[in-house]
Order: C-alpha cells, then sequence, then structure tokens
C-alpha cells in the first residue's frame, strides 16, 4: 500500500474517467479504489486501517443485519426476530438495504452489495472504507473502548463457546441467561476508564484460566447465610465489616453486568462466561452509540469529498455524478418536524452539515461566527481542525463545541419542553440571539447517552438479609422509568442474581424515593 | 486492499436464528395463523402468510424512560411559526416529540408483524393433527420397492437381457463395419464352385480368394460382439406402504343453499390440502349426489351446479361400487368425510343406517360426518329438531367408535371442527 501511495499524481490521466456505465468488475474496483486513495490520504491526510472489500449479495446483507451488523455472531434468537422484521420489510419494498455495512476492525471490513451500480461502489468505498475507517481508527472513544485488533477473533471464539455450552447444557439453559443478560446489556459497560480495555485476544486464554482462578478467589457472598438477618450481633464491629465487604464488591456499581458476573452467587461458570461475551459487546458498540452523528457525518463528509475531487480531476463522469448527488441529496435530507417523514433528526444531515459549517467557518468566516468561534474562524486549514474534532469529539461534546448559529437558522431548530404535569409542551427557544445557546445546550443534551439512558446502579446487595440486589434509578426531572418494562428487565436481573432484586427509584436532586419495584426470588 | 468475494458463502446463515424465533413464538404464531386461516379463503392455504403477532413472548425489554413522567426538552428542525413562549398540544399518543427511539425492533406494544414461509405456515397449520391409523402406520416410514423401467444399461444379469436393442447395436456395426452378409458368402462359394465346374481356372482362383476374405472378414467381426450387449435397467422406487384412499362425498342438491355448499367446500378444501401434505400416497375420490351419485373430478366437485332432490343412500352406494372396484381393503386404508344438510329423501334414511353400519364402516378406517347449517342455525343450538340424517347417523355412532359426526354453522367453526376430528389421538379406532 506505501508504495501506491506514492505513486505520482502525473499517472492520472484528467481526461479518461475511471469507469463508465453501471457496471462494475473487480480491476474497476480497484482502480477506483487506489484513485480514492491517493486523494483520502494525500489530500484529505486521513489515517485509517487496511481495507478489506467484501462483496455479498442483498440476502447476505440482510443476514448481516440480523446480527447487528457483525459477520459473525452467537446464535440467539432475537436474531432471527431482527432478520424476519426486516425481510418483512424489505420483501414489501418499504424498506431499501444499506448500501455498506462497515465493520470496526483491522483489517477493516466493508462490505459491499453486488446490486449496487460502479458509482454507488466509489461512494461506499470513499464513505465506508474511508469515512468511517478514519472515525473508527482514530476517535478517542474507539482508541479507549475497543479493540479493533482483536474482535473477529473474539467473535468467533464467542459463536464457538455459546455454541458449546448449548450442546452441553441445553439451547434452553443458554437462552436463559443471554436473554437475561441482553436486557441488561445497556447497563454492561464501563463509561469511566477504571478498568483497562478488554484486550479480545487474550479472552480466549482468559476464559479457559477461569476455572483455576474461581477456585482461588473468594467469594464474600457465600460467607453469609441468607436469611438469617442482622439482629443481635448488630455491633458496629460486624457494620465496619460490611462497609468494608461492600467496598471490596465495588459498590455501587454501574456495570450490571460486570458485577452480576463477578459477583452473582449462584451462577455456574459457563453462564458468567455468556454474560461476558454480552457484557464485551455491547462494550464494544458503546462508542458508537455515542458518536452515530459524529461517524455518518464524517463519513458522508468524507465521500462528498472524494466524489467532488474525483469529478474536478476528471475521474468519473457526468453522469456518475449526477447518480452521485442523487443518492447523496436524499441521504442528507432532513424531514421538517411536522412532515410525516420526520423521524428525528437525521444523523447524516446533521453530522454532514455540521462538518461542512465547521470548514466553512475556518476559510471564509462570517463576522458572527469570530465572535462564536474565535479559535477556529479564519484558521484555513478546516481539515485540520475536523480531523482534530474526529478524534476527540463525542456526539453530545461535538455540537456543544461547534454548533454554529447558522447551523441552528439553517436547519430552523426549536426547543421544546415537555412538562407532564402541565396540559400544553412550551417553546423554549427558537433560532434568535437570546435561543441560540438554548438551543445548542439542549440539542447537546439530547445526544448525551447518559441522560437518554436511565442511570441506574446497584447500591447494595443485602449481605445480612436476603442476599436482595438493590439498584437505583436516579431520577432526574421526574422522568420515571416505564413500568412494564422495568419489571420485566427486574425478572431478568433476577434470574441471573438468583435471588431478589430490588429498583428504587430515587430522585437525584431532593433523595426522595419515589417508586419501589421488588422481584422475588426466581423459582 | 484486499477484495473478497463472499457471495459464494452458504447462504441461511440466519436460518438456525430464525428457527429458534419461530420455536420461541410458537404458540403466537399458531394462533395467528388459525387467526388468519378463518380470513383467507382456503384455496390459498399453500401460500405463505404475513402474520401479526402479540409481542408478549418475544420482548426484549430494557430500562427506558418512561415518555408520561416528568420534564423533558427536545430540539426540532422546522420550525415555522413559533416563538419563544409558545404553547403547542401535546401530540396524541403521548409520544414525545422527535421521537427518534421509535422502536424497530417491535419492543413497543404493537404487533410484531413478519411474513412466514410457505413451509413454516402449513407446518404451523397442521401441527398436532394426523389422520388416525394411518399414523400407527406411518410411524416408520418403511417403504416397499416397485421396479420401474429406467432406461438401458452395459451391465445386468442375462435375465434382463434387451435382444431388441442389443440387435440394433449389433446391425449397426455390422453395417458401419462391412460385415460380409451371410448370403453374399453363399453366392461366393456358389460362384466358385460353378467356375470350378466350369474349370475356369482364372476365374475360381480370384472367387477363392474374395470367398477367403470374405470369411476371414465374418471371422473377425462377430455377429454379435459384447460392446452391443444391452440390459433393461430398472430402478427401485420406494413406494408408502401406508396408502389411503379418502372419499369426500357431498350433497349438492337443491336444498343445500349457496353459504352451505360453501362450508362444505371449504371443509374438504381443507381436508384435501391436509391430506396432500402429509401423506405421500393419498387418493382422493370425490363423489358428490343429489337423488342420484357421480364420482367427479375435483373441480366438477367443487365448481359445478347441480339440482334436484336428495338421496343420500346412493352417495354411499357409489362409494362401496368404488371401493370395492379399485381399492381393495387389503392394500388400502379407507377414509371417508360426508357433508350434507341433513336433509334427505324421508325412506331413505333406514337404507342409509344399514348401509353405513353394515357395509360402509366395516371397511372404513375412519369416517366422518358434517352436517352444516346456515349461519346461526337452529340445530346448532341443539333446541330445534335434528335433521333426519343427523338422527338417522345417531342411531348407528354409538356402536361404530370410528364414526365420527360434528356440526358446522359458521366458516370460523371450520378449523377447530377439523382440528376437532383429526386431533391427535382425539379419535381412536
Amino acid at each position: 500500500m506505501s508504495d501506491k501511495r506514492s505513486a505520482p499524481m502525473a499517472r492520472l490521466d484528467a481526461s479518461a474517467p475511471l469507469f463508465s456505465g453501471p457496471n462494475w468488475d473487480y480491476a474497476s474496483l480497484r482502480q477506483t479504489y487506489d484513485a480514492i486513495e491517493r486523494i483520502a490520504l494525500d489530500e484529505l491526510g486521513l489515517d485509517v486501517y487496511p481495507v478489506q472489500v467484501e462483496v455479498i449479495t442483498s440476502e447476505q446483507m440482510l443476514d448481516a443485519y440480523a446480527s447487528v451488523g457483525l459477520p459473525l455472531m452467537y446464535r440467539h434468537w432475537s436474531f432471527g426476530k431482527r432478520f424476519a422484521f426486516h425481510e418483512t420489510l424489505y420483501r414489501r419494498g418499504l424498506q431499501g438495504l444499506a448500501y455498506e455495512i462497515v465493520i470496526n476492525s483491522n483489517p477493516c471490513i466493508c462490505y459491499i452489495m453486488e446490486e449496487n451500480s460502479m458509482t454507488m461502489q466509489t461512494l461506499v468505498m470513499a464513505h465506508a472504507a474511508f469515512g468511517h475507517n478514519h472515525f473508527f481508527k482514530n476517535n478517542y472513544l474507539f482508541r479507549q473502548w475497543t479493540d479493533a485488533n482483536g474482535i473477529l477473533d473474539y467473535l468467533s471464539f464467542a459463536r464457538d463457546y455459546v455454541a458449546k455450552c448449548e450442546e452441553r447444557h441445553g439451547i434452553e439453559a443458554v437462552e436463559r441467561v443471554l436473554d437475561a443478560a441482553h436486557a441488561l446489556k445497556d447497563h454492561g459497560v464501563n463509561r469511566y476508564a477504571h478498568r483497562t480495555k478488554p484486550n479480545l485476544a487474550e479472552e480466549r486464554r482468559r476464559a479457559e484460566e477461569w476455572q483455576a482462578h474461581a477456585e482461588a478467589t473468594y467469594n464474600d457472598l457465600w460467607r453469609t447465610v441468607p436469611g438469617a438477618g442482622g439482629g443481635k450481633e448488630d455491633t458496629d464491629g460486624a457494620e465496619a465489616r460490611l462497609q468494608e465487604i461492600k467496598r471490596e464488591l465495588g459498590l455501587p456499581e454501574e456495570n450490571l453486568l460486570y458485577l452480576i458476573e463477578k459477583r452473582a452467587p449462584r451462577l455456574e461458570d459457563w453462564q458468567r462466561e455468556l454474560i461476558r461475551i454480552v457484557r464485551l459487546v455491547a462494550q464494544y458498540f458503546y462508542p458508537q452509540k455515542q458518536t452515530q452523528m459524529m461517524n455518518e457525518g464524517c463519513a458522508t463528509f468524507v465521500h462528498y469529498e472524494i466524489m467532488r475531487r474525483l469529478h474536478e480531476k476528471g475521474l468519473i463522469t457526468e453522469g456518475s455524478m449526477l447518480e452521485f448527488l442523487h443518492s447523496h441529496s436524499s441521504v442528507v435530507f432532513q424531514a421538517d418536524f411536522d412532515d410525516p417523514r420526520f423521524s428525528g433528526i437525521n444523523p447524516y444531515a446533521l453530522g454532514f452539515a455540521m462538518m461542512s459549517d465547521v470548514r466553512r467557518i475556518c476559510e471564509e468566516p462570517t463576522e458572527e461566527d469570530k465572535a462564536w468561534f474565535p479559535d477556529i474562524a479564519g484558521l484555513g486549514n478546516g481539515y485540520g481542525v475536523l480531523r482534530h474534532a474526529w478524534a476527540n469529539y463525542r456526539d453530545e461534546s461535538f455540537i456543544l463545541q461547534y454548533l454554529s448559529p447558522a447551523m441552528i437558522r439553517k436547519f430552523r431548530m426549536f426547543a421544546v419542553s415537555d412538562d407532564s404535569s402541565k396540559p400544553a409542551m412550551k417553546v423554549e427557544a427558537i433560532h434568535d440571539e437570546i435561543g441560540y445557546r438554548k438551543v445548542r445546550g439542549a440539542l447537546s443534551r439530547q445526544y448525551d447517552l447518559s441522560r437518554r439512558e436511565p442511570d441506574i446502579q446497584v447500591v447494595d446487595v443485602d449481605l445480612r438479609g436476603d442476599r436482595c440486589l438493590v439498584l437505583t434509578h436516579y431520577v432526574h426531572d421526574g422522568v420515571l422509568l416505564a413500568e412494564k418494562s422495568c419489571r420485566a428487565v427486574l425478572r431478568h436481573a433476577a434470574v441471573l442474581w438468583g435471588y431478589a432484586v430490588k429498583l428504587l427509584e430515587i430522585d437525584a436532586a431532593t433523595d426522595k424515593t419515589l417508586k419501589t419495584y421488588e422481584v422475588a426470588q426466581p423459582g | 486492499m484486499n477484495i473478497v468475494d463472499r457471495r459464494p458463502n452458504p447462504k441461511g446463515k440466519s436460518l438456525s436464528n430464525r428457527q429458534r424465533f419461530l420455536t420461541r413464538a410458537r404458540a403466537e404464531v399458531k394462533s395467528a395463523v388459525q387467526n388468519a386461516l378463518r380470513k383467507r379463503k382456503v384455496a390459498d392455504v399453500e401460500h405463505g402468510e404475513k402474520v401479526a403477532i402479540p409481542t408478549r413472548g418475544i420482548v426484549e425489554p430494557v430500562f427506558h424512560h418512561s415518555r408520561r413522567t416528568g420534564r423533558t426538552e427536545h430540539v426540532v428542525p422546522g420550525n415555522k411559526e413559533y416563538v419563544r413562549g409558545d404553547e403547542i398540544p401535546r401530540p396524541a399518543g403521548g409520544e414525545g416529540r422527535g421521537g427518534s427511539e421509535g422502536s424497530p425492533d417491535g419492543s413497543g406494544e404493537d404487533a410484531f408483524e413478519f411474513t412466514l414461509s410457505k413451509d413454516e405456515f402449513l407446518d404451523m397449520f397442521f401441527e398436532d393433527l394426523e389422520l388416525p391409523d394411518l399414523v400407527k402406520k406411518s410411524l416408520r416410514e418403511t417403504f416397499a420397492f416397485d421396479l420401474q423401467r429406467a432406461g438401458y444399461t452395459v451391465t445386468g444379469p442375462p435375465s434382463n437381457l434387451s435382444v431388441r436393442r442389443t440387435m440394433r447395436n449389433s446391425m449397426a456395426r455390422r453395417i458401419s463395419l462391412r460385415r460380409p452378409k451371410q448370403w453374399e458368402v453363399e453366392a461366393l462359394r456358389q460362384a466358385l464352385d460353378e467356375a470350378r465346374l466350369r474349370g475356369d481356372e482364372e476365374e475360381a482362383r480370384q472367387l477363392g480368394l474374395e470367398l477367403d476374405r470374405a470369411e476371414h472378414r465374418s471371422k473377425i467381426i462377430p455377429y454379435i460382439d459384447p460392446v452391443d450387449v444391452r440390459y433393461n435397467r430398472f430402478e427401485r422406487v420406494p413406494r408408502p406402504n401406508t396408502e389411503a384412499v379418502m372419499f369426500c362425498l357431498m350433497d349438492v342438491s337443491g336444498s343445500m343453499t349457496e353459504a352451505m355448499k360453501d362450508l362444505a367446500k371449504r371443509f374438504f378444501m381443507l381436508l384435501h390440502v391436509f391430506l396432500i401434505r402429509r401423506y405421500r400416497h393419498v387418493d382422493v375420490v370425490f363423489i358428490r349426489h343429489t337423488s342420484t351419485a357421480e364420482e367427479v373430478d375435483e373441480e366438477t366437485f367443487f365448481y359445478s351446479r347441480e339440482t334436484g332432490g336428495t338421496v343420500v343412500s346412493t352417495a354411499l352406494e357409489k362409494m362401496l361400487e368404488v371401493a370395492r372396484a379399485r381399492y381393495p381393503t387389503d392394500r388400502w386404508n379407507i377414509y371417508a368425510a360426508q357433508a350434507s344438510d341433513g336433509d334427505n329423501y324421508g325412506a331413505d334414511s333406514g337404507r342409509c343406517v344399514a348401509l353405513l353400519g353394515g357395509e360402509v364402516l366395516p371397511i372404513c378406517q375412519y369416517f366422518a360426518y358434517v352436517e352444516v347449517g346456515d349461519g346461526m342455525g337452529g340445530s346448532l343450538t341443539g333446541l330445534a329438531r335434528d335433521s333426519d340424517l343427523w338422527r338417522a347417523y345417531s342411531e348407528v355412532a354409538p356402536a361404530h367408535p370410528h364414526f365420527a359426526m360434528r356440526r358446522v354453522g359458521d366458516p370460523s367453526q371450520i378449523f377447530s371442527v377439523f382440528h376437532e376430528l383429526f386431533a391427535k389421538g382425539g379419535v381412536r379406532v
């Protein structure tokens, strides 16, 4: 690859397009890839993992959809459900398939569908193999939390392990654990870097060593007799001892699956390992949940730049360019809130618009931009600023930092507050001088995962009592949990924990308990 | 960059996940299938089906915020007229604005909708349905084999020699290699003798050489060569040793209204589909009757119109006649289903009973009588007078456990009746 990169630009004959017509073949794929690579690396300064392009059929694309976009996955009915759902939509023509799927791995695997025209393949390679790939390799969240080198091996290990467990313990028993773990998977991630990123290549060996390790590990939960109650021996010494045990257990703990995997008294080793698999896969996806808008924005911005430059150099025909623009404009389409097509803010649209806007601020700032972004306005080097942003921000912080008044005006954003105690919703801010900061703050919070997902922690395991696992949901702004699903999840949690599970909804501001759920020890 | 072509990879990677999903949702899918059946035409039963099932058994719950509590704030695009402080009525359904969280995996309250393939659909439909007795016989799917001609082969036992094919090959070979024919050799020999007699030494020498050549040629080119030989080839084709014939008897007389006929039709069609689907070898005989009975093909049976009186016994006689002629009981399991509105020519009922009890039931493995009524007709409530045929058949029923009688008054009841009639273990023989 490196020698191709240093090939002289002059070799590109500006008058000859790389391809013409809709059909693709391997030679033109390769040639086009090389041309894109030169632009991406030399002109845009991207830094990517090596790429592996895989050609698949639409049916295989549906398969990939079903297994959450990963090329291999353990077996579970929920993936079958997802498949059935997407297949129905697709067959009825309600939903087109994504043009590509890209996997955060090293080498970066990029699926392209055989039905796509050559123009679409070019777009897909620019979008996925360079846009997403650069983001995966450089964004701090991915660097911190995912292991691109090990993921494919780990998934293959996970699939084999689950299959082996099914053989040994029966599909039903495995499903019970996986169902329960899936219910908690949003709360099975480490949000702060106090634990090291899992080295996925090591996982297989570690799993084998666990048995030996477990024997040497001392689990305090076993030392107490359930249901004995505190009673007479409730002395200061015992109290201190309890506090110490809680400290050792690492309470409070926000990673529910971690605590269960390590401490649940009744689980067998293979069950712990299954939980670990779910947990590590959830952790792998955690950065993607926080950076969806930026990730898509980055990829869209990159593909747009590359296609524009290919066209400037005469490497793609006018026809291809028009085909591309048609597709691009539908990708970045944003419906208004009162449009029947509206389903939230389109991450492609917002991401692409903001990144183009950042470049504009750097290169052609207005007076307003100079006042709002003194650091970057007029800096000249838009790509440098963008590369910095791609590496060091997530959706929430990126919006907070870079959403300009021009963008708020462009999308005509407005903030609405919805207080369930009042009969109507209220417009809090619109695109005017007073409203800009308010809208920006509100939009940023909307992308903040820690606000979107309930804040749930394990605060106690009732060591002296019945080993009940006590969770709290810290309620912000009075937003409670949805009742039905909460009960269902707690039942799942009780399956894993083996004893009763309790959940308290506590107002974060006043410390008042608003609601209590309790699920008895599973039979 | 590497390009890998994954298209030849094995298909159906999601298949096992799909099966797991169906197993999991089995109860829901089954009831959805049954509901779907009530609505759709029975003729369409062989198609796949889009089913919507309640999400009960297949939810994947996660903790999430309730939309109806607390204070939340949303930013949405596309402001046209609002200014700060405006109030907007809450959209119906309690959904918040900016509801991008609408769950694509059906974890909401709505039904989960997907498409079953034809096979999956029918499997669900026929699950725990069986034809009595045949079950026992088909438990170990053992087959007898029939020999069936399947062309020719170059090896085989002498008894299978195909003389005609062998001779054809032989002749072709002899012609193409110019093997002297027997009469040519004879003619030469005769000419030689004549030449000798004439004392024509020169010609005799010539003819002698020619004769030698011809005889030599006849020797080295055999009349039948091993390459000519062909044997008849036979293939063993499995023949299910549980063969069944299903007699469908229906009253198509004037007393049957269109609605009743429709009901009967549906019952038979369901039965028909069931038989075609489940059993490798099932013959179906359609007999319709008015005051006379005739055996007809399926099309005529279901779709042609007739008028006339009603003499049920004619159908039974016809059935017996067909059974005797074509379906000897030592080889065939005989099943019969009769649909009628219960009307019969008054004096005929006694004959029906005699026929049924005396001749028909003894050769049948199972006989189902379905009486169709018009909607919520009186006979269904049990208060009104039973029909002639119903009363007559009631006499026979107690003595013959493999005789079953049911009433159907409405299309939606067909399935349950059908199910009841053929439920696993529901009918003992």
